[in-house]
Parts: C-alpha cells; sequence; structure tokens
C-alpha cells in the first residue's frame, strides 16, 4: 500500500471512531435538511399567493428559488463546520508525540498532508452527498433542471476543499484543536468578507483583486450553472497553494 | 554501520549538541549516558534523519542522515522518549499502520505482525485498546513499533523511563535479545542501565562527548589508585598504623569498623593486608577490591571535579 494510502485509511478510521465525524455530519445534515424544508415552504407559499393573484397556477423556478438559497446558506454553515473537521488532523498528533512516528518513518511530508486532506475530503463528500437527499426527494413532485444543481455540488465541494485545505494549515500550525478551529474561522472569515470589500471598492483595481480573492464570487458562478475554467482554477489552485503552505510549516518545525 | 562526525545542533543562538563524533560496528551496543538536556535526544532525531544537523555529518549504512532521509528512515526503527502511540487505536491496527508506513509489503504484513507481537509477548493483548494498556505494555507496543519491519538498527530514547523495577528488567532483557543482529544506541541517564545492557558507552553533557570508552577501561582510566575495603571484628588502636607500615600502601580511612585503603595503581595487596589482619587476631569479616564505579565515573566527567583537566 502506498503512503498516501496508508496515512487516508488511518485517518478515515479515526473519523469513525471519534463522536467527531458524526456530529459534525448531523448538525450540517439537520441544518440543510431544515433549510431545504423553509426554502421549499417559502416557494409554495408564494406560489400560492401568485395563484390568488393571477387566477392561474404560475411557473415558478425551483432552481431560482429553492436551490439557490439552500446552497448560499450551505456555504455559510460549511464555513462553521469544516474548522472542526480538520482540527485535530495536525493538532493531536503534535500533541500526543505521534508526529514523531510519522517523520522517522520512510513517508514524505507530502504523503502525510495529502494523505490528511484526502481524508478529510472524502468524509465532507460523504457528508454532501447525503445532503442530496433534498433534491432527490423533491424530484417526483417538483419540475426543476438537474445540471445547475449539479454544479452547484461541484461548486460545494470545491469551496468545501478549500475550507478544509485552510482548517489543515490551522491545525498545523499549533498542537492546540481549539487554536487551530479560531485560526481557520479567522483565515476563513476574512476571505468571505474580501467579497464585501471587494463590492465596496467596485471599479478599483483593489476591487478586483479583492473579489477575486474571496471565494464567494467564484462559488455564485458555479450556483448559477456557469462553470468556467477561471473559477475552476482559482479553487484548485487555492487548494493547492493552501496545502503547500501547510507542508512548508509541517517542514520547517522539524528544524527547531 | 554509523558514522557521525563533528555533529554540531544550535537552536537559535542555543547550542544543543557540539563537535559530537563518534562510530559504531554493526552488532554493537552503545550506551548514551548523560544528565537530562544533555543532547542525548538532539543526537537521536539526527539519527533518524528527522531534524537536519547544523554542521557535521550523519551517515547511516554510508547514507547520509540529511541528503537520503528515506533510506536512512527505512533501516532505523526509534523509539522516541514518549512512544507514539494512537491510543484510540488496538494494538494490531496499530502495528499494522505503522508497518504499512515503514513500507511492508502487504502480503509480508500479517507474517511481520505476528513475529513482532509473538516476540514482544504482546499477543494476549493484540484486541485491546492501546488506552486500556499498563504502562509497561505500552512500552512494549512501543518497541515493537520500532521493530515490525525488522530494521538492522534501533535506537531507543530512554526505554525505560517510568517503569517499574519488574517492567525495566523485562524491557532491558529485551533490548540484550535484540542485540547481536542488530545495532543499538541507546540513552539513560541511570546509570545502572548503560552497564546492563551496552558495551560501550558514550558520556555527553552540555552537547559535548565527555568521554567514549568500554565501561571497564572508563572506569580503569580514571582509577588513579587501587582501593581496598577490610572490615574487621576487633580493630585496635594501632591498626591504622601496621596496615601504613606496609609496602605501597598510601593511606587509610577509617569507618567505624572498615577500613579503606589506598593502594599504588597496579599492585593488589589484598594478599598481604589479610596476612596482617590474620597474624594480629582482629577478625577478619571482609576483604574486596573496590572497583569505581560508573558512578563515580560519571560524576567525576560531568560535575568537574579536580583532576579532571589531568585526564585525556
Amino acid at each position: 500500500m502506498s503512503p498516501v494510502g496508508a496515512i487516508v485509511r488511518k485517518e478515515l478510521r479515526s473519523y469513525f471512531v471519534s463522536p467527531v465525524a458524526y456530529v459534525v455530519a448531523s448538525v450540517f445534515l439537520l441544518l440543510t435538511g431544515l433549510l431545504s424544508f423553509l426554502a421549499i415552504a417559502t416557494a409554495s407559499n408564494r406560489s400560492m399567493q401568485l395563484l390568488r393573484v393571477q387566477g392561474s397556477l404560475p411557473e415558478l423556478n425551483l432552481n431560482e428559488f429553492v436551490f439557490r438559497p439552500v446552497f448560499y446558506n450551505m456555504a455559510v454553515i460549511l464555513l462553521l463546520v469544516v474548522p472542526i473537521l480538520t482540527m485535530r488532523l495536525f493538532a493531536e498528533e503534535k500533541k500526543l508525540k505521534t508526529m514523531e512516528l510519522l517523520v522517522t518513518s520512510p513517508v514524505t511530508i507530502t504523503d502525510i498532508v495529502v494523505g490528511k486532506f484526502v481524508a478529510a475530503l472524502t468524509v465532507f463528500a460523504g457528508m454532501l452527498a447525503l445532503s442530496a437527499v433534498a433534491p432527490v426527494a423533491l424530484a417526483p413532485f417538483a419540475e426543476f433542471r438537474w445540471p445547475p444543481i449539479l454544479t452547484a455540488y461541484l461548486g460545494i465541494l470545491l469551496m468545501g476543499g478549500l475550507f478544509l485545505s485552510a482548517g489543515l494549515l490551522g491545525s498545523s500550525l499549533t498542537e492546540n484543536q481549539i487554536i487551530a478551529v479560531i485560526l481557520s474561522f479567522g483565515a476563513l472569515l476574512l476571505f468571505w468578507l474580501f467579497g464585501w470589500a471587494g463590492q465596496v471598492f467596485a471599479g478599483t483595481a483593489l476591487g478586483k483583486v479583492l473579489s477575486y480573492l474571496s471565494p464567494l464570487d467564484h462559488f455564485d458562478q458555479l450556483v448559477k450553472g456557469l462553470v468556467a475554467t477561471k473559477d475552476l482554477v482559482y479553487f484548485v489552485a487555492g487548494i493547492v497553494f493552501t496545502l503547500f503552505l501547510t507542508h512548508r510549516v509541517i517542514e520547517s518545525q522539524r528544524w527547531r | 554501520m554509523i558514522q557521525v562526525e563533528h555533529l554540531t545542533k544550535l537552536y537559535g543562538s542555543k547550542t544543543a549538541i557540539a563537535d559530537v563524533s563518534f562510530s559504531l560496528e554493526k552488532g554493537e551496543v552503545l550506551a548514551f549516558l548523560g544528565p537530562n538536556g544533555a543532547g542525548k535526544t538532539t543526537t537521536m532525531r539526527i539519527l533518524t534523519a528527522s531534524l537536519p544537523a547544523t554542521s557535521g555529518s550523519a551517515k547511516i549504512a554510508g547514507y547520509d542522515c540529511f541528503d537520503q532521509p528515506k533510506e536512512v528512515k527505512r533501516l532505523i526503527g526509534y523509539l522516541p522518549e514518549i512512544p507514539p502511540l494512537y491510543t484510540e487505536m488496538t494494538v494490531t491496527e496499530y502495528l499494522t499502520f505503522v508497518g504499512r508506513i515503514k513500507g511492508i509489503e502487504p502480503e509480508r504484513l500479517p507474517v511481520a505482525l505476528d513475529q513482532v507481537l509473538e516476540r514482544m509477548s504482546l499477543s494476549e493483548v493484540r484486541g485491546r485498546l492501546i488506552a486500556n494498556l499498563s504502562r509497561g505494555f505500552k512500552q512494549r507496543v512501543g518497541l515493537a513499533q520500532a521493530l515490525i519491519h525488522d530494521p538492522p538498527i534501533l535506537i531507543l530514547d530512554e526505554p525505560t523511563v517510568g517503569l517499574d523495577p519488574k517492567q525495566i528488567i523485562e524491557i532491558r532483557q529485551l533490548i540484550r535479545d535484540l542485540a547481536g543482529a542488530r545495532t543499538i544506541i541507546l540513552s539513560t541517564h541511570i546509570l545502572p542501565e548503560a552497564t546492563a545492557v551496552a558495551k560501550r558507552v558514550v558520556i555527553i553533557n552540555d552537547g559535548r562527548i565527555v568521554a567514549e570508552d568500554t565501561q571497564e577501561q572508563l572506569s580503569a582510566r580514571l582509577r588513579r589508585s587501587e582501593k581496598v575495603s577490610l572490615t574487621l571484628k576487633r580493630s585496635t588502636p594501632d591498626v591504622r598504623e601496621r596496615l601504613l607500615a606496609l609496602p605501597g600502601v598510601l593511606s587509610v580511612r577509617q569507618e567505624g569498623h572498615t577500613f579503606l585503603v589506598e593502594t599504588e595503581l597496579g599492585r593488589d595487596l589484598r594478599e598481604d593486608l589479610g596476612r596482617v589482619a590474620v597474624q594480629n587476631d582482629w577478625g577478619l569479616l571482609e576483604l574486596k577490591l573496590v572497583a569505581m564505579t560508573l558512578e563515580d565515573v560519571f560524576l567525576r566527567l560531568t560535575q568537574h571535579e579536580e583532576g579532571m583537566e589531568t585526564q585525556p
């Protein structure tokens, strides 16, 4: 078995023997389920109002009125739960001195970082797959288009991946899990706010840079069903760069 | 097998080790002896290729610890001072994971696992969670972790620290059993431990090697005179004078009924002393040569006592 595979298996196992993955997944699924319900209920109220006003049953765009708000809110929930999923990954190894085992074994730091990231991404993807119960359950009763939903899921997966890599970086900086989570939160919220700052400085070069750095605009495109290379590049490059930073942090700790 | 030359490691401006050199042949057991904070762990971590040195070189079986870490890591089994255990795993799960990252082939892994469990007498706890094991068992799991890939070199950092006397004896026996085919470096700040398991001792203090030799030669080198202890049942006031009158006796110190006789180096006066005691009917109870213990050697070397400057 490759060293990465061994680390992925070990991390997955430790996700499922500790309650963290279950709690995070439960909270996430409960909230997204409730969100979906609220969005659908709101949409049906609206269509009832329109029925009364117009006298005929309107064609309501479910993609627009139900799924888009659900995906935006899902992104906010992810901002809050993803760092919890990653806080343990390096902080605990350092605290329990098990990092010593990894760094004295014939595995590279890249193997370790990638292995941990892939394991976290797998758990996260599983969580997302379970949240797809809402559109699947709705499909027999309503008309909507699947492609934008699939691209939105791609967006969530990529943005979640970016959040996970940021969480991994936060965890590599400390041996205290609480500090790891706060650092990751801070960084994610900061980049989130870049989107708003970009609007404030709209039209200037600074505004453009800030908007580009924030994941919001890129995510927005995917939720709308627009798959553009530049948005995919943003997420993939962001993930690779953040993992690279994590690698540097772990490598530099070797010298101390 | 292991060559260390002029190894120096600085942490910022603090010197952890300075100009450390030693070498080790295949199959040798070497004990690193020194007080806490002397640089033992630093040296070992450099040898495991996990910590880069500031200057100097360390080679394991011809591979450089800095340039060829992967080859070095394959050859080494390392037990850190705190065993690196994932306590939420069972013994089998943990050792399987270690086997995988140490690069054991999947088809060989079950065999390697069984062998190491057998060797470390862990078979009956193989399904238990590591968190629930006693300290002694945890230490053995730590050793098993270092051994699972059957490395030719073992590096053990304070392998008996925190164990009870019975467990200490067990672990030492295990280490002795492992010696022979394997080259072993272990560190300790406990002197009898170095004597118990290692033929060669390197004494390190403040990051520098202060002595390196076999344990017998170390004590011999520092011994400038022989001491004989003589215990008598009936000591008369003139015992001291009569002993001093013997040729070769340098001094006599009395502690109750025991006389500590210091004699010239290379002269064994036990026979003469015995004869005098019997002739004078002092009631000889005990007569023995007092060898300098490693403890004396260690203190003399590390505490800058008088006479240290005269040593090579």
